[in-house]
């Protein structure tokens, strides 16, 4: 039987399929209710070393939902830290306040050390460049909400493909759904390699490519991700990138699509998905953005144990 | 009479069957310029098993279990021999673990294992070849990433 009860959320690689769809089902139904005190009394430590507003809010705001309250900080420039406190002593002291913890930081295995050192569950809110298991759980829920299906799905991952850990994570979920997959970036931002091989290992279908000419009629999905300047020693070829990676309404009609296709975006963006895409059918990332409260009220009632 | 590749000792280890071109990386780990014994080196021996193998046999000093564990990520088909009084008395192969804590640097500049005073973890996911995931960052390197510590 699948229990999240008192479990760490660190790495979606933790989690089999069974286990993933238990929580989507679970945001569905959290979806439904928009208020529930099952987590009264109970108290969620919010430690972000890293700038974010989009998750910060949204755990914020999903355990407040639940009747719970919520302590911590947005910067650690204010904290202990700054004066040199280890992040495993951080974590200690701070367990003693509170029953669940989230955290996001910029090393990458950060939240796998403080769940190794605390007894209460720890939620990986983005580990540097490796993984963001939250968002994997609602871009897989925007998709199955939007696809109605997430079984044998042709997905195209579009932009920054090297850096993007929204896009490492989701593609190894997505491996448990028969899912084919095109990576389009310019060859400066492919998927790193040892993530291409683990998909191989996997046996999933995966093509590399620099641009959607020629595929964008097979896909039923595409996943859009923000290319950084300052990946770009030459601003001269990221001028040249940017254009290509630009999605658009016009774009999209002259190299054809499938109708029913859908655009997510892990937001913020910059100029890479046109505002003309907006308003379009096609669009589908201000609705993932607001997907992030019922899938982590879905996985904060799931890990405090509360619906058991 | 048994004639030797590399001349006998009374009381020591032997690790025999290593990939020749390992030979002074295992020296490397098991530090042999710190012995005050009889230390000896070959290279190139004709093995009917590896092709050419490479052996090293301390005079006066039983190798540990870290040891073992570092030297099976170099030289995966070493045979370790521990001599008492001219005669092999225990015999075994070295094996990876599946979990290996403290001997092996992350290759991730950006790992928190690199950045903070923790021993470093890596789960051994493949054994031949080798691969090592890092429990903290989740990189996976191979053999040519292996740094020991
Ligand atoms: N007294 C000794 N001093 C130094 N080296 C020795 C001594 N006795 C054995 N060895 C070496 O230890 C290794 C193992 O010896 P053993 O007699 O078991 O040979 P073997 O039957 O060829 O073993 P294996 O099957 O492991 O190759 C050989 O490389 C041998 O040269
Ligand atoms: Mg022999
Ligand atoms: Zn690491």
């Amino acid at each position: 039987m699948v229990s999240f009860k008192q479990r760490d959320i660190i790495s979606i690689r933790h989690f089999n399929k069974e286990e993933l769809l238990y929580i989507l089902d679970l945001a569905k139904q959290m979806e439904q209710t928009a208020r529930m005190d099952v987590l009264g009394g109970k108290v969620l430590a919010s430690l972000f070393f890293e700038p974010s507003t989009r998750t910060r809010l949204s755990f914020e705001s999903a355990m407040k939902r639940l009747g719970g309250t919520v302590i911590g900080f947005a910067e650690s420039g204010i904290t202990s830290i700054a004066k040199g406190e280890s992040l495993s002593d951080s974590v200690r002291i701070i367990e003693g306040y509170c029953d669940i913890i989230v955290l996001r930081h910029y090393l990458e295995g950060s939240a796998q050390l403080a769940a190794d050192v605390v007894d209460v569950p720890v939620i990986n809110a983005g580990d540097g460049a490796n993984q963001h298991p939250t968002q994997t759980f609602l871009d897989l829920y925007t998709i199955l909400k939007t696809k109605g299906t997430l079984e044998g799905l042709t997905i195209g991952f579009l932009g920054d493909l090297k850096y993007g850990r929204t896009v490492h994570s989701l593609v190894y979920a997505l491996s448990y759904f028969g899912a084919e997959m095109f990576f389009i970036s310019p060859p400066s931002l492919r998927m790193p390699r040892d993530c291409v091989e683990e998909l191989k290992d996997r046996k999933v279908k995966c093509h590399e490519n620099e641009s959607l000419f020629g595929i964008s009629k097979k896909l039923d999905v595409i996943y859009c991700t923000r290319i950084q300047k300052e990946r770009f020693a030459d601003p001269v070829e990221f001028e040249k990138v940017r254009g290509i990676y630009r999605l658009s309404k016009t774009m999209l009609e002259e190299i054809g699509i499938k109708d029913d296709l859908k655009i997510l975006h892990p937001l913020p963006r910059v100029d890479e998905m046109d505002e003309s895409l907006d308003k379009t059918e096609f669009a589908v990332y201000f609705h993932q953005a607001r997907n992030g409260v019922p899938v982590r009220k879905a996985i904060l009632a799931a890990v405090l144990g509360v619906l058991e | 009479m048994k004639v030797l590749d590399v001349s006998a000792i009374k009381d020591g280890s032997v690790i025999d069957h290593i990939d020749s071109k390992s030979t002074l990386k295992v020296a490397d780990i098991l530090n042999i310029q710190n012995e005050e014994q009889v230390v000896l080196v070959g290279m190139n021996l004709t093995s009917k098993f590896l092709g050419k193998k490479g052996i090293i046999k301390i005079g006066g000093k039983i190798i540990d279990q870290k040891e073992v564990n570092k030297i099976a990520l170099i030289a995966p088909n070493a045979t370790v021999n521990i001599i008492k009084d001219y005669e092999v008395v225990k015999k075994f192969k070295v094996a990876v673990p599946e979990v290996i804590e403290g001997i092996v640097k992350c290759f991730n500049p950006n790992c928190v294992s690199n950045h903070h005073k923790i021993e470093t973890k890596l789960h051994v996911v493949s054994k031949n070849p080798i691969r090592l995931q890092c429990h903290y960052c989740e990189r996976i390197m191979n053999s040519k990433d292996i740094v020991l510590i």
